[in-house]
Parts: structure tokens; C-alpha cells; sequence
């Protein structure tokens, strides 16, 4: 009777007035994150203030080589799976909403800039679908002649990308009724991953089959290919490649491009006007991110297997390695705090996640992960080519 | 070229021996290493699928070759400078389940 009581006035007094709201979990997502188990196909919900993890999410699929976007709002996360499932995820409710296997084997996806569009880049077999945001159901299908990579979001509902096996480049209009793709031309051999600068100017696209860089410019109405750093390296005998050097977070700093050299153990700088390479800083191992640090002169590199357990810090302006670090056994991934405050770094065969203070360079915190890869922050939502 | 081949087909080890630690750190390589272009489950990435079926018809000898010396002019690269030839051959048969 006592307790019946209580309840009713509980409910009577406002909600906001109540104890039991305290226990409600926060509604806002604005520093929450993802991180990838790709082991156990899991996503685990880190809250960056806290710098704890706060939840799971399961049933995702197979999860090796996964990466996601978020809806505008930031509540939803829609994730690539490596075995062609798309999840759409709720933060609060840490449930998958949605979900549609809609390829056999897929590489990674984007987010239109209002929200409105997912798009998918396939493997196997080779394409780019579109869906709903909000229902997963498909809006469009677009086949590549082979496998498709550098899938990326282009100001008003368009999305670029690239085709492994041909070096084709294609830009989507999906603004209209019907989709209108054009082909922009031809990137090169064997393109494995492509990147928008934030102002959507340039869409750079690494080559593997050949030496060199293209550029297209996007603000032109018939942007074509530029190539650039076709000579890099040629002289030397070129090093094994054991992980593929990934350009997501290709870092743009000093009026520079920074680059990871393919088959040696450099970063490339380039300046972003005349595209002339004007340095080269010799690192640890094969770059496989190169992440510049928001909000300063800095960019962090990690390094393909086996050399896989040190994250390096070069200054863009002398091109110099200030700091190597050791967070642990095969880093995976770097994320940073909007702001550039603190980096988290993902260490897999540690399964933990490293948080460094990027100032001090000292460890913050770790959380513990299973098998982690991807990071992401739910403030990735606001970046063009994400 | 053919005989070439062979002969260096000869040369590898013919039984796979490898220490049970080391067994274990191979496995975890090739699920996770091999797994970055192969798929974690090995059901094809930038790389083609290594599963049971999909090597069927390739015996272990050319398998263990094409993972130390790679595939010259494709994204698959030479595994030599980590593996030893029985390491590779003990790969090679992990894969087909022999
Ligand atoms: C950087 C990417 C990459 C990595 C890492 C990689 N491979 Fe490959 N591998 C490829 C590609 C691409 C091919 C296909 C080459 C071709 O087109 O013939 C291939 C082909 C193969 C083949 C031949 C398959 C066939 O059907 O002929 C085998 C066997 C193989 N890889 C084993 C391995 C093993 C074992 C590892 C780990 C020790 C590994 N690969 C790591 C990219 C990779």
C-alpha cells in the first residue's frame, strides 16, 4: 500500500521534479561513440565525457572491415557490415532498428548531407545501392563493373566513387526523381581508396596498380582526372603491402596534403595548390591512417601488420616525427574528440581502447573491448565526406 | 617455367610442423591478418574467398608458394619476410582443413 502510494505521487509531481528521471538514460548523444568488436560482431556505445562504455548492441552480423555514418540528428547509426548488411542503430535504445543484407560482400557506405539518403559500396557484387534513411527500403541501384571503393558524400544528395577493377570514377545525383550518374573519367590502375577534402573540392583518389595520386575537382562542372606524385619511389624496390592503406582520414594541414606512400615506409606531403610533393618523412612501417589532429599542426599515423603497435605523431610544419607511442598490440584506428583534445585508439590484440591526452600525450583512461576496430564518434555527423 | 616450378614445389617442406604456440599465433594471423583482404571469415574481400570449397581445386604445395612470394602485379603480397616455408605450408593445409 506504501509503496502504491509513493508510486502515485510520483506520478502526479513532474517528471523532470522525480528521482526516477535521474535513472532515465540521458537522451542526448552528442558525445557518444561506436566502437567495432569485430570478433564477436558487436558495436559497444562509449560515452566520451565518461570515458567509459555505457552499452552494447548486438546482431550485427559479420563485423571485420565494418564502418558506419550517422543520421543528422545523431540519434541513428547506420552500419556497412563486411558481409553486405546495412543496420540502421538506435544510440538510446542501443537496438538495431533496421536491417537489410543487401549485398554479398560490401566495403563501406555514406550519408547524404541532409540525412535523407544511405548509400552502399559493394564488393561482390560490385555497386553502389541507395536506400531510405529512415526504412532501409532500396531507392536505387547502381552495378559497377567491378568492386567499388571510395564511396563518399557530395554536397546536395550526390555521392562519388571509384571502381577497383577499371578506375572508373563516377559522380550520382540522387536529388531528382530518377538518379543521374555520371561517369567523370578515369582514375588510374587499381584505385583502392578515395577521399573528399571537408570543403567538397577535391575528390582524391590513392592508386595501387601504379604509382601516383588523381585528383578531381568537384566544384568544376566537368571535373577531370589530375595525376600527381606519379614518380614517388619508383627508383627503390617497392616493400610488401601487408594492410591497405585506408584514406578516410587522409589529413589536410599547412595547406598540404598528407599521404601515405603505397609499398614504403613515408608520408608524402604535398603542397595542395601546385600538387608538387614538398616533402617526405620516413616512419615506422606502411601508413595505413594518417589522421590530422583537429585544431593543430599535427597529424597521427598507425602502421600495417606486422609493425602494428605504435601510433607516430608528425608536425605538418617540419615534417618531423615528434612522438611515437606504443598504446598497444595491432592498433587498428584513431579517433579524435572534435576539438582535438584527446585522441582514442584502438588496440585489437590488447582488446582495449587507449585514450591519450594529445597535449600531455599521457593516457587518460582505457576501456576494455573485444577484439576493437573502428571508432566513431556521433560527431562525424556533421562532416562532409565522412 | 613449368619444371622451374616444380622444383621449387620440391624444395618446400613436404609435412607441415609447427609448434602449438606458434599454431596458434598463425591462426590468429590468418583470421585476422589474411582476414583484412580475404574477409575475417575468409569469404572473399579485395582478395578472393579462401574457403574450404573456393581452394578446392589448388593443392597445398602452390598454395604455400603464392603466400610467400605473393601474387606479382596484384594486391597480394609476399609473405616471406614473416613466414617460413613450413609456417606456409602449415597455412596452406589450415586452409583446405587437411
Ligand atoms: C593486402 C591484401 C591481401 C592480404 C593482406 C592477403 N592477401 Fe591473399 N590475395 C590478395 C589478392 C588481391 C589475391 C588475388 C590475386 C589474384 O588476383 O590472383 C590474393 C590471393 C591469395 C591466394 C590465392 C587464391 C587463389 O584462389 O588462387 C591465397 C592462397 C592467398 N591470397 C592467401 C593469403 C594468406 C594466407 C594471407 C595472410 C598470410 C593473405 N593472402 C593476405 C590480397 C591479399
Amino acid at each position: 500500500m506504501k509503496r502504491a502510494l509513493k508510486l502515485l505521487a510520483l506520478l502526479a509531481s513532474p517528471v523532470w521534479a522525480s528521482p526516477v528521471w535521474a535513472e532515465v538514460p540521458c537522451c542526448a548523444t552528442g558525445d557518444l561513440g561506436l566502437v567495432i568488436e569485430r570478433a564477436t560482431g558487436t558495436l559497444l556505445v562509449v560515452d566520451r565525457s565518461d570515458r567509459a562504455a555505457v552499452g552494447k548492441v548486438e546482431g550485427l552480423g559479420d563485423l571485420s572491415h565494418a564502418s558506419l555514418t550517422y543520421g543528422p540528428d545523431e540519434r541513428f547509426a547506420y552500419v556497412f557490415g563486411r558481409d553486405g548488411g546495412l543496420s540502421k542503430v538506435d544510440m538510446l535504445t542501443r537496438k538495431v532498428v533496421a536491417r537489410t543484407v543487401q549485398a554479398g560482400n560490401s566495403i563501406g557506405g555514406a550519408i547524404s548531407d541532409d540525412g535523407k539518403l544511405v548509400a552502399v559500396s559493394n564488393y561482390e557484387p560490385g555497386g553502389v545501392k541507395v536506400f531510405d534513411a529512415d526504412t532501409l527500403a532500396l531507392v536505387a541501384d547502381v552495378p559497377a563493373a567491378g568492386k567499388t571503393i571510395g564511396l563518399v558524400d557530395v554536397p546536395g544528395r550526390r555521392f562519388a566513387w571509384t571502381v577497383w577493377d577499371t578506375g572508373e570514377v563516377f559522380l550520382g545525383d540522387f536529388s531528382g526523381a530518377e538518379p543521374v550518374i555520371t561517369p567523370l573519367g578515369n582514375a588510374g590502375k587499381n584505385p583502392f581508396d578515395a577521399v573528399l577534402t571537408a570543403d567538397a573540392h577535391t575528390y582524391l583518389i590513392g592508386l595501387f596498380g601504379e604509382k601516383g595520386v588523381t585528383a578531381f575537382d568537384l566544384w568544376d562542372a566537368a571535373p577531370k582526372p589530375v595525376k600527381f606524385l606519379q614518380d614517388y619511389g619508383k627508383t627503390e624496390d617497392d616493400l610488401p603491402v601487408y594492410k591497405m592503406p585506408h584514406l578516410q582520414g587522409w589529413a589536410f594541414t599547412e595547406g598540404q596534403y598528407v599521404l601515405p606512400a603505397v609499398g614504403a615506409h613515408e608520408l608524402l606531403w604535398v603542397d595542395q595548390a601546385s600538387l608538387a610533393e614538398v616533402a617526405r618523412t620516413p616512419v615506422h612501417g606502411q601508413a595505413v591512417f594518417i589522421i590530422a589532429q583537429p585544431a593543430s599542426p599535427f597529424v597521427w599515423v598507425n602502421f600495417a601488420t606486422p609493425l602494428n603497435d605504435v601510433v607516430q605523431v608528425i608536425d605538418s610544419r617540419t615534417h618531423q616525427v615528434v612522438k611515437t607511442l606504443t598504446p598497444g598490440k595491432a592498433v587498428l584506428h584513431m579517433e579524435f574528440a572534435p576539438r582535438g583534445a584527446e585522441v582514442w585508439i584502438s588496440s585489437r590484440d590488447d582488446n582495449k581502447i587507449v585514450i591519450y591526452d594529445t597535449r600531455t600525450l599521457k593516457v587518460l583512461g582505457e576501456i576494455a573491448a573485444d577484439s576493437p576496430s573502428g571508432i566513431f564518434f556521433t560527431a562525424r555527423a556533421h562532416r562532409t565526406g565522412l | 617455367m613449368r619444371s622451374l616450378l616444380a622444383l621449387v614445389v620440391l624444395a618446400l617442406p613436404c609435412a607441415a610442423e609447427v609448434a602449438p604456440e606458434r599454431a596458434k599465433a598463425l591462426e590468429h594471423m590468418v583470421i585476422q591478418d589474411c582476414g583484412s583482404c580475404h574477409g575475417l571469415t575468409l569469404k572473399g574481400g579485395l582478395g578472393r574467398a579462401l574457403t574450404v570449397d573456393a581452394l578446392a581445386p589448388a593443392d597445398a604445395e602452390g598454395l604455400a608458394l603464392i603466400i610467400l612470394d605473393g601474387v606479382p602485379g596484384t594486391a597480394m603480397p609476399p609473405w616471406r619476410p614473416l613466414l617460413t616455408e613450413e609456417e606456409a605450408m602449415w597455412i596452406a593445409h589450415y586452409l583446405k582443413k587437411d
